[in-house]
């Protein structure tokens, strides 16, 4: 017992890091019909909706059917909420049951720990749109214009809402709060956000106003990187979506750096 | 050289105040490597609160700590390692099985696991036949021994254990001690908190006492329990009296339990032949005679009664 206890280990420094990677990941496995498989029918459920049955009837695209039209935004509300779903439940529910202080006690810093839980939540996010995008292919032929825009877009989105997961995991008091957040405000920001119609169909002023929602340069930019056009030019789709995530990876990053309500 | 001079824990003027109430008032204190060191208070005392910004739970509002010369707030990378923590609460991680969750901790630490050391706990420790079991499904004591693995997954060389036996039977609580000793007896250095008494007794080298935030006592076990000044005796009296006999009023004779029995003090020049004596010639119905060892728990609300009686501004 002595003479094992005395053999000292050695210290790899990325190791604190890769473990909790590690370990969201496995969290969300383990739980994947939840986690996976149910958003992944959800879509799936849309995609038939729109895809074969309504969407024959609908046309809001010149060149495009409503099929073509509907499905990259589809994709990514399934990458938003997937990636959102991931940090936000993870972080609060260790900090609900108390577990967060086997973290607090580790040598981890807060640039690992934020990346971590946002690592294990782009996987979980992009692999639910990776698996809706395959699935769409029955419902649509997606031209696929500009590929590498498009899967940067859907990393972008993934790595925004695991900021903002992380943001509401930290301010949330209640499971009833945390989920306010997805019904109150991300639900109702990507229905008017551009997922099912063009915001340019739309009279003046409801137009206008729904560039203030910051949905709108995710999806369209991504919509535009796969079908080669949308309402806004890729430029400032990047542009916009690149500086809301910084906005928003500061202020997570702040959060956890301070401590705020994971330390006492 | 310098080393073996070091504290393993050197905590100074250290305060931490929650909404204006202050759960740690300057505290300072230092224990050597090598010790087994008792943190005793009652609830509310501050010492979890100490014990969570040692451990990095908790900010420090002001004042050091230091672990084996580190500063644990600017090298709480090299520190954290240092320290192995067994907090109070029954905290687990629902998702895993114990054999899971013991590799995730090693990594957590930055150590890719000592197998052999691992097995080893799990051995001592009881937890072979619910290796593969999820957390959720343990008892409150496999809880609490693979939260003992926990802290020691990754051989720190500060252990700190909050509570370790609250709620435990007496038999694991037996094993719990006897491997914290191992333990130490392999250089760890061990903080302990505990709400029995006679336990910090028999396991520290030295014990502190906070009360209200503050340290009211630190000093080694047998001093502190010199403290108590004389002895007592306690006579169990066939039939009850219904006062004290005048010959024992010199010996601050006082009944209890209704006249049932009669304790003497025992203090200052008293030769115990002579009070026998004076017990043979008054012919009281003695039915049984005890000599109460006095303990820590004495000590304790002594101190922390002469503290609060302080706050409250009598003089002292």
């Amino acid at each position: 017992m002595i003479n094992r206890f005395r053999q000292q280990q050695n210290f790899v420094s990325w190791l604190p890091f890769a473990t909790l990677l590690q370990k969201e990941v496995r969290r969300f496995l383990r739980v994947s019909f939840q986690t996976l498989l149910t958003p992944i029918v959800t879509a799936s459920l849309y995609l038939f909706v729109f895809g074969a049955t309504l969407g024959q009837r609908i046309s809001v695209m010149d060149d495009f059917s409503y099929a073509q039209f509907v499905v990259p935004g589809l994709v990514l509300m399934g990458v938003i909420n997937n990636s959102f779903a991931n940090t936000s439940s993870s972080l609060f529910i260790s900090r609900y049951l108390g577990n967060i202080v086997d973290l607090l006690v580790t040598p981890l810093t807060p640039p690992q720990f934020i990346l971590a839980y946002t690592l294990a939540a782009m996987l979980r996010g992009l692999l639910v749109g990776t698996v809706v995008l395959i699935i769409s292919c029955f419902f649509a032929d997606l031209p696929f214009v500009y590929p590498w825009a498009a899967a940067a877009m859907a990393a972008l989105a993934s790595f925004l809402f695991a900021q903002f997961g992380i943001i509401a995991a930290i301010y949330a008091t209640n499971f009833d709060g945390l989920s306010m957040y997805n019904n109150f405000l991300i639900l109702p920001l990507i229905y008017l956000g551009g997922v099912f119609y063009p915001v340019s169909i739309l009279p003046p002023f409801w137009a206008r106003l729904s560039h203030f929602n910051p949905m709108l340069y995710l999806i369209d930019g991504f919509r535009h990187a796969i079908l080669g056009v949308g309402d806004l030019s890729l430029s400032t789709a990047f542009l916009v979506s690149g500086l809301m995530a910084a906005a928003l990876f500061g202020w997570a990053a702040a959060l956890l750096g301070s401590g705020y309500k994971l330390r006492l | 050289m310098m080393s073996s001079m070091t504290p393993a824990l050197e905590i100074n003027h250290l305060h931490k105040s929650f909404s204006g109430t202050k759960a740690v008032d300057d505290l300072s204190l230092s224990i050597e490597p090598g010790e087994i060191f008792g943190l005793l208070g009652p609830n509310g005392a501050g010492k979890s609160t100490t014990i969570n910004m040692i451990s990095g739970v908790a900010r420090i509002d002001s004042g050091t700590v230091r672990i084996f010369g580190h500063d644990a707030e600017r090298d709480y990378r090299l520190t954290r390692r240092l320290v192995g923590v067994m907090h109070q609460e029954l905290v687990t991680d629902h998702f895993f099985t114990i054999d899971r969750a013991l590799k995730i901790h090693a990594g957590y630490y930055g150590v890719r696991g000592d197998n052999a050391w691992r097995e080893l706990l799990i051995e001592r420790l009881g937890l072979g036949p619910h290796l593969h079991k999820s957390m959720m499904k343990l008892s409150g004591g496999l809880k609490r021994r693979f939260m003992v693995a926990k802290a020691l997954i990754h051989k720190p060389q500060l252990l700190i254990l909050d509570e370790p036996t609250a709620g435990v039977d007496v038999e694991l609580r037996r094993a719990l001690w006897e491997f914290v000793r191992e333990m130490n007896q392999a250089g760890t250095t061990v903080l302990l908190t505990t709400h029995y008494l006679e336990e910090a007794e028999q396991m520290c080298n030295r014990i502190a006492i906070m009360s209200a935030g503050k340290l009211v006592a630190l000093e080694r076990t047998a001093d502190l329990l010199a403290r108590i000044e004389g002895r007592s005796m306690l006579l169990h009296l066939d039939s009850p009296l219904d006062q004290v006999p005048a010959a024992l009023e010199a010996l601050n004779g006082q009944l209890e339990d209704n006249g049932q029995k009669l304790r003497i003090s025992l203090t200052g020049e008293v030769v115990m032949a002579e009070v026998l004596q004076l017990l043979v010639k008054l012919n009281l119905p003695i039915r049984d005679l005890e000599l109460p060892r006095p303990g820590l728990e004495e000590v304790f609300l002594n101190l922390t009664g002469l503290q609060l009686t302080n706050r409250k501004g009598s003089p002292s």
